[in-house]
């Protein structure tokens, strides 16, 4: 249980995917405008990491493992993450509309996002057993929720400063999110006492 | 031999997977196939997707399937015009209402020094802080405070700033509508595409108090009610408001205007360049004055710029510059 937690405390601050890790810094940008959209592109990612990190580990267990493919792995999670994803998506629109129409137009962006296929090959080069595995996934997309809504409030907030006319526009964004990542940085010395 | 059954065995794993979740996807397709309203994908193929919800719906899809399901009149859409109002009439099988293309107009030329300021403002770039503050930095409550919240707003970049004051760039413009809602000061109006003609003034105070702060302020006195021949000019609270229905373009009344703040071109982008033949205008009124007592008084402000092409030489120029830098800061 101790672990758990620890791996989940891990994955949300000390190696956050986004700031730490520096994997999906294409919708941490893209898509963390407004905070509201950000929300929903963090839940999305939430949502699919989880369900992608216990797919592909069982994938990687019973199917690449036992044949000795694991040489595959990148090519088949793709090809598992990409599916799942359409899956999902049909899935929703059908069964929960609600839920479809906001986080329905994510879905698509997160595919093949290089923060889920991380987390996937994460969890395989780390050994984790199955229950590990949802944990981390589901923190990784905690941490991601995390970095994009905390990017999006701050440029909500700057859209009313008064930008030095060079910075206006993406370089104050990247600038903005190179603090927030040496912030997030400080993590680093954080020692859990389990 | 060995190296062989390898890569085959790569092959067939990958190709089982493939087929595999090919087949579930196929499976899910069908079974999750949600029947969507054919008419609601055309009428989204009509609009002109740029989502900027001047129809009052979070997008063009939402506007399509109100169309289609809800019955909502097909003639909301501003920035396609009434050309794909026809065309979604023509889905719905129903008559269309024509309407007339509209396009967005700021009512006010008070550019850097014409409107007089109150104080200096330097903060939050956002109209609405700075009306806040002591009714904005203008001693002209009427008068664009040029922060550019309608410049944020438009979906379509046809707005800007020009020497401190909004304009719109025709051509850009939809006439969507939000720029007007947008406003604090509520100067933006949507008038009909084709019109020249505008009054480039909403101060509703009256005429001395007007020309107190602003150079270019309408002071209703009603020369172009009397002089408008159709009778589309009337003043209302202290200005000059035009009928657009009843206005046929002649341009008697943009002769006639004393203060010259009736104006008449289809780009209001020249405006800028208007606004600054006039200040040179002024200064050199001003100086001829100095030397020698004014004959006309009455004439001096803007006597010398009925023609507003004029080409302004560059020592004016570079004074006027100096003069709205001073301002700036």
């Amino acid at each position: 249980m101790l672990n758990l937690i620890a791996i989940s405390i891990s994955a949300i601050l000390i190696e956050n995917f986004v700031l730490v890790k520096f994997l999906g810094i294409c919708p941490f940008l893209g898509v963390s405008k407004k905070t509201e959209t950000a929300t929903g592109m963090g839940f999305a990612v939430i949502f699919t990491m989880t369900v992608a990190s216990a797919l592909t580990w069982l994938v990687q267990t019973f199917i690449l493992e036992k044949l000795h493919l694991e040489y595959l792995q990148t090519i088949a999670f793709i090809f598992v993450i990409a599916a799942l994803v359409q899956f999902i998506e049909m899935f929703l629109q059908k069964k929960i509309p609600a839920l479809y129409s906001s986080l329905g137009i994510y879905l698509p962006l997160i595919t093949t996002n290089c923060t889920v296929l991380g987390v996937a090959i994460l969890n395989v080069s780390r050994g984790y057993n199955f229950l590990e595995t949802v944990v981390y996934g589901f923190s990784a997309g905690v941490g991601f929720l995390l970095a994009i809504v905390l990017l999006a409030i701050i440029r909500e907030r700057m859209e009313y400063a008064d930008i030095p006319a060079p910075f206006r526009g993406i370089p104050i964004v990247l600038i903005a999110a190179g603090l927030l990542s040496i912030s997030f940085m400080g993590f680093q010395g954080l020692n859990l006492p389990f | 031999m060995n190296v062989f059954l390898q890569i085959l065995i790569a092959v067939a794993v990958m190709a089982a997977i493939a087929f595999i979740v090919g087949l579930l996807l196929a499976v899910a397709a069908k079974k999750f196939a949600v029947e969507k309203n054919e008419r609601v994908e055309q009428i989204e193929q009509l609009l002109p997707g740029a989502n900027c919800g001047g129809c009052g719906y979070a997008g063009c899809s939402a506007y399509a399937s109100a169309v289609a399901e809800k019955g909502e009149a097909p003639n909301r859409c501003a920035a396609g015009g009434p050309s794909v109002s026809a065309a979604i009439a023509a889905v719905l099988g129903v008559e269309s209402e024509t309407e007339t293309k509209m396009r967005a107009q700021v009512m006010c030329s008070g550019a850097r020094g014409l409107a007089a300021r109150k104080y200096k403002y330097t903060g939050l770039e956002d109209c609405y802080s700075v009306a806040k503050l002591g009714n904005g930095p203008l001693e002209c409550s009427f008068g664009c405070i040029g922060l550019g919240s309608c410049v944020k707003a438009c979906p379509f970049g046809a707005m800007k700033i020009e020497r401190g004051v909004a304009v719109v760039e025709y051509e850009k413009c939809k006439a969507c509508g939000i720029c007007v809602s947008t406003c604090p000061r509520h100067i933006i109006k949507l008038v009909p595409y084709d019109s020249d003609i505008w009054v480039g003034c909403s101060d509703k105070n009256k005429g001395a108090a007007t020309r107190g702060y602003c150079k270019v302020g309408c002071i209703g006195c009603g020369l172009c009610a009397k002089v408008c021949n159709s009778g589309a000019i009337t003043i209302e609270d202290n200005r000059a408001v035009i009928d657009y229905t009843k206005c046929v373009g002649c341009g008697a009344c943009v002769e006639k205007c004393p203060r010259k703040i009736i104006w008449s071109g289809k780009d209001q982008v020249l405006f800028g360049d208007t606004v600054q033949n006039m200040m040179s205008a002024k200064k050199a009124a001003q100086s001829v004055s100095e030397k020698q007592p004014p004959q006309k008084p009455a004439e001096t402000p803007t006597a010398e710029v009925p023609e507003r092409a004029a080409v302004v030489s560059a020592p004016e120029k570079r004074e006027t510059d100096r003069l709205s830098e001073d301002e700036e800061t």
